[in-house]
This record gives C-alpha cells, structure tokens and sequence, in this order.
C-alpha cells in the first residue's frame, strides 16, 4: 500500500528551472508513466522522487509522509536505470541480492528470495554468469530483479527499456506489464516514447518544459488533448493540425482549412459551441483516422489531390492538399493509388479537435 | 571473427610485428646488459669486445652482500681451507671478509634495499589512496573552481623537482625530517599526489554514476558504495597508478641522494656508491642494480593483467 504525493515541486539547475509548480498525486499500485521530450523534466522528476536529487521547493509524500529530506537509501524505493546498472564485477547472483545485503537478512534467506525473484523473471539460469555475457534483455530483467527483490514501497523505472532494440523492447514492454499485474507495485516510469506509455500506463503525466501538460488516462490524453503540445505529441502519425475559420453556411457550420474555396460541412452547433472563436486564433485538429476520403464524390465531400503517399503495411498515409494546408488521412493499404490521384474527402466532425490558437489550450468542443 | 585481409595489409601486419621486436631488443639491451654484466668475472665486465659467452659467477653478489677489504698478504692457507665456498672466491680474488668476531659482516645493501621497500611501498599506497579518493570528489561532486584547483594541483609537477632539492633539504634539516623514512615518504607522496589525483580522475570518470546511484537507492551510504561498487570497478585504473607511483618512488635519485645519507638511504644513491675507489667493481654495482630491478619487475608483471585491460567491460548501455 503505497501512495505518492507531489506537491508544489519546484526545481533549478542554476538559474534555469527545470520543474515548474509540479503536483501529482499517485495512487496505490498505479502505474504512471511520465511522458515528454528529452529535457522536459521527467527524468529529474523521478530522480527527485528517488532521492538522487534535492529539490528547490515542494514536498514529496510517501504514504502522508514528507520525504524530501530523506536520503535515497532511506525512502525504501527501487529504482531501474536505463543503462541497467548491473555490477560487472558480481554474477546475476550477487547482483540481484546486493540490496538484501543492506540489510540484516541472513544469507538464508537471501538465497530465497533472489531465487524468487529470478523464477518469475525467468533469469534462473544467469545467476552464476557476469552481466557483460547477457544480452540486453536479460540484463533488464537482472536489472528489474534487483529492484523487486527488496519488495519495495515503490518502484521507479527510468527509460528502462529505451537501450534494446525495438523487438526486444516490445517484449520486454509486454513483460513488464505482466509483471505488474502479478506484482503490482506503485511504479512511476518515464519514457519518450508514446507507444511504451500508451501500452503501459494507469495514468500518463505528459510534460514538457518543466509543466505537466495533462495528466489522464492513455485514451483520455489520446482522445482529449488538453492542448496542441499534447495532441501532437500522443499519436501516430501525428494529429493534424490546420488553422480554421468557421462560417455559418445555410444552416450549418462551414469550417475551412488553409484558405481553400469551400469548406467542410460541420453541424450547427459547433457555432455556438465555439463561442465566439470562430474568426481568427482558432485551430483544427484532427487525427488521420478522422480523415475520410473516398474516390466518387458524395455529399459533404470536397475533391482534392493526393500528394505524397506512404505505406505502412496495414494502412497508408495519404497527403492530401486542401487549399494551401496538407491534411494527413490514414486509408487502406493501396486505396489511394498514387500522387497526383483525385479522391474525396471529408472530415469527421466527433473526431474534430478544436484548440486556441493563441493558447494551444482545447477549447473542449466534442460533436 | 577474421576479417577479409588484402596482401598489403598483410605485409603491413609483418612490418609492425618486426618493428615491434626490434623495439623490444632495444628496450631489453640495458636490462640484459646490467643482468650479464653481474654475473660475469671482474675482470670481462671491462672487456673490449664485450664477453658475449662467459662461465657465470656469483662473486659480485657475494661481494655486494659482505664488507671485504683488500688483502695485505697471502692468508694463511689453514683459514682458506677452513672458510665456505663463497669465502674462498671473495680470497681468490685477492680480498678478504670482514669479520667482527665469528660473524660476517653484512654490507649496507640490504639495509638499503629494505629503506627501498618500506619508501616506495607505503608512500605508493598513501598517493594511490589519497588520490583515488581525491579524484572521486573531483568526479562525483560539485565543486567551486573545479578546473582550478586540478590545475593547481598539476601545477606542482611543472618545475623540475631538483629546483627545489636545496630548501627542501634546508627546511627538512630545520624539522628534523632529513635522513628519515618519513621525510622520504612525505616527500614522494607529495610528488606522486598529483599524478595519482589526475590519472584516477580520468578512471572515475569512466565509471558511470548510475552504479553508485542503484546502491543509494538500494539502501546504501555513499561511503559503502564507494567501497562495494567504485573501488572494485576502479580497480585497474588504481593497480595502474600504483605501478606508476611506485616505480617513481622506487627509482627516485635526487631527493635520496640530498635528503638521506644513513639510516633512511635507499638503494638508487647507495649503489653507485659501491664503486670504490681504484678500479670500478661494475661487476658488484651491476649485481646491486639487477636485484633493484627484481621488485618493479615483479609487481608489474603482477598488475600486467590489470595494466592491460585498460576500461573494464561493464553491463552498461552507453
């Protein structure tokens, strides 16, 4: 039973504040993932929380309690490093067993436990070797065995499957989440890469530039972007972002993109519920999968030209030219035949997005 | 793994093997010239063309071990017949061993050698450890005016030493350190310091931080950290440095030569001291100088594993 309480973080190197105002409250084997672009702050966040590094201003709450002025060896937290940090000059063994030899177990009872802790994660085998013969996989599930094996208060992973290859990672990303659902522990974890946190996550903490920029669920932050830096940086490919202007156009809203002749045809209400934004400081953001296109016209469908079009084996990424933006829409493998070809598209209006240009902030328009 | 070789790269391959041997003769010729020379009789050691093939002696290690004095008439044949064998040779070669009652008297040399020993050992472990924990504060914290305190702390290897022989030898005499293990070791401590600081400075370096912060993390001090995990992942960058440190202290001349001249007297002032006076015994001094190689050769050739590994391979992604 662990709960993590930010509150107020705040953090300089220098003159330069790296952590803004941070507050986050975790919950009882939650499964965090703290989500944003190198040098956003998530890895000092978690470094923080771990206790190898102070901060400025703020409290850090285990479980009610302020740690902030604790040492990281007394804070009862496990920590698994991107570079593993395994000991080359110990066997899988010695290393998985180093933090029971802080303590006072006797050596009985060490051998146990790390026996244990390598049945689940499968590295029985490895005890006797030395780090430096296992591959990159192995050498995370050392590295993550010796983080379990104290039964920790909480675990803390830093890109900790961001060194192996992408194969390898998408295994091992599956193996965590086995682990934690037959473990279950408070984690916090940070990663760039969108797809780990999408996979993984209870929550995603997406921050950039020392702020938190929305902290949800992975469909959540992936269906509601709290604002442009969130919309474009959850999904792949990326969301499409055009500026709009709105108009009522005989009875219903006319929203055009990149200065083009017409406009895609929206219902009426997205009038009033823009309020007000409808002429100037307003952008349109949609995912390539809220881009409809089809070869014969239809109502409501605009002619336009493919451009450019890549295929990903499932699906293609087709480039569309409306007026003078590029709108990104996702089809089936080999629907849009090649560049230069004329089809029909739309936009979906319940998979619009609406943001202020100005802001970035969504304007929470849903239809 | 054999890579594809063109026959250029081979001829190469053959050039710099043959480079490399003729370095090595090179580098060996003094060492086989000291090693042949003491055990050669008195008299080739002087030869020209120098004695290529010779009967080997033990002479000039008898020589170099007892107190002789040359012999003023021939000894009476009884004593001669009653002496041990190495007795006898020192007798052949027209000089006797000093005796004080029935025991022979020891030269200085091992005397010396041991002064050799306890400097060069104690001062090595001191610069070694003073430096090593000198350069993991360098490497690990913070420090206001890092870059000038290591360059002052180089600044002191940049006169030559000798410079400053003559105050030092003043102030030492002025304290009471002159002629005295202690003022030695202070002395090539301090001279070793800086070196030892900068050299472990690039080794800790190279060990990445993240391994002390899984000990934190994992319920460690900082001070058992560095013992569990810096020190033994450091451990070919400190047997290196000792091999340094102490072949300097092993080998220092000058400061031995000015500061000591008795009881705290190393071995590198006291053999060419040996030379006597009359015709140069180089058969003796070459006998001293060969076993003062011995240690050096020894605890490197101990360490060589450790010098050659260079970097340790370490489970880390980089």
């Amino acid at each position: 039973m662990t709960q993590i309480e930010l509150r107020g973080i705040e953090k300089f190197f220098g003159a330069v504040q790296v952590i803004h105002n941070l507050n986050l409250a975790i919950a009882d084997n939650e499964f965090i993932v703290l989500l944003g672009q190198s040098g956003c702050g998530k890895t000092t966040t978690l470094r923080a929380v771990a206790g190898l590094e102070t901060i400025d201003k703020g409290d850090i709450l285990i479980d009610g309690k302020p740690v902030q002025h604790l040492k990281a060896a007394d804070r009862d937290i496990a920590m698994v490093f991107q570079s593993f940090s395994l000991y080359p000059h110990m066997t899988v063994f010695e290393n998985v067993a180093f933090p029971l030899r802080a303590t006072r177990m006797s050596s009985g009872e060490v051998d146990k436990s790390v026996r244990e802790v390598a049945r689940v994660l499968r590295i029985t085998d490895l005890l006797d070797k030395r780090p430096s013969a296992l591959s990159g996989g192995d050498m995370q599930r050392v590295a993550i065995g010796r983080a379990l094996v104290r039964r920790p208060k909480a675990m803390l992973m830093d890109e900790p499957i961001g060194a192996l290859d992408a194969k390898l990672r998408e295994e091992m990303r599956a193996e965590i989440k086995r682990l934690h659902v037959k473990q279950g522990s408070t984690t916090i974890y940070v990663t760039h890469d969108q797809i780990e946190a999408m996979s993984l996550a209870d929550r995603i903490v997406i921050m950039h530039e020392g702020f938190i920029q929305q902290v949800g669920t992975p469909d959540e932050v992936y269906s509601h972007p709290a604002n442009l830096f969130v919309a474009q940086f959850v999904g792949s490919p990326v969301m499409n972002i055009a500026e709009a202007r709105v108009a009522d156009q005989a009875g219903a809203a006319s929203v055009t993109v990149g200065e083009a002749p017409a406009g895609f045809e929206f219902p009426r209400q997205l009038l009033s519920k823009l309020n007000g934004h409808s002429n100037g400081g307003l952008t349109l953001g949609i995912r390539p999968e809220g881009v409809l296109v089809r070869h014969d016209a239809a109502p409501g469908y605009m002619p336009v030209e493919a451009s450019i079009i890549e295929p990903l084996g499932s699906f293609d990424i087709v480039d569309l030219k409306v007026g003078s933006a590029m709108l990104r829409a996702r089809t089936k493998a080999g629907y849009v035949s090649g560049p230069g070809e004329r089809v029909h598209v739309r936009i979906d209006p319940e998979q619009a997005h609406f943001f202020d240009t100005a802001s970035g902030k969504s304007l929470g328009v849903r239809l | 793994m054999a890579a594809v070789r063109t026959s250029s790269e081979v001829a190469f391959n053959r050039i710099a093997i043959a480079a490399v041997l003729i370095a090595t003769l090179i580098f060996l010729a003094p060492i086989y010239w000291i090693a042949s020379t003491a055990f050669k009789p008195k008299e080739l050691a002087v030869s020209v063309p120098p004695t290529v093939l010779f009967q080997p002696e033990v002479t000039p290690f008898i020589r170099l071990f007892t107190k002789r004095v040359q012999m003023q008439k021939p000894v009476d044949p009884q004593v001669y017949e009653a002496a041990p064998w190495w007795e006898k040779r020192i007798y052949d070669g027209g000089e006797r061993v000093l005796k004080v009652g029935k025991d022979v008297q020891l030269s200085q040399y091992p005397d010396r050698f041991m002064n050799s020993l306890i400097v060069a050992v104690i001062s090595t472990v001191l610069a070694v450890g003073m430096g090593t924990f000198t350069a993991y504060g360098f490497s690990r914290f913070k420090i206001a005016g890092e870059a000038d305190l290591l360059f002052f702390i180089l600044s002191t290897r940049m006169l030559p030493p000798v410079v400053v022989a003559i105050p030092m030898f003043l102030m030492y005499r002025m304290v009471g350190l002159n002629d005295s293990h202690i003022g030695l070791i202070i002395l090539y401590v301090a001279f070793n310091l800086s070196f030892s600081v900068w050299l472990m400075k690039g080794f800790m370096d190279e060990i990445p931080k993240e391994y002390e912060e899984a000990a934190l993390v994992d319920g460690y001090t900082r001070m058992q950290a560095f013992f569990k995990i810096v020190l033994p992942e450091a451990a070919t960058g400190i047997a290196a440095t000792a091999v340094f440190c102490f072949i300097t202290a092993w080998n220092e001349y000058a400061f031995a030569l000015i500061m000591t001249n008795r009881r705290a007297q190393t071995a590198p002032p006291f053999i060419p001291s040996q030379i006597g006076s009359g015709l140069p015994d180089w058969t003796t001094i070459a006998a001293g100088t060969f076993l003062f190689l011995l240690p050096v050769a020894i605890f490197t050739f101990l360490l060589r594993n450790h010098l050659l590994r260079g970097v340790t391979f370490g489970a880390i992604r980089k």
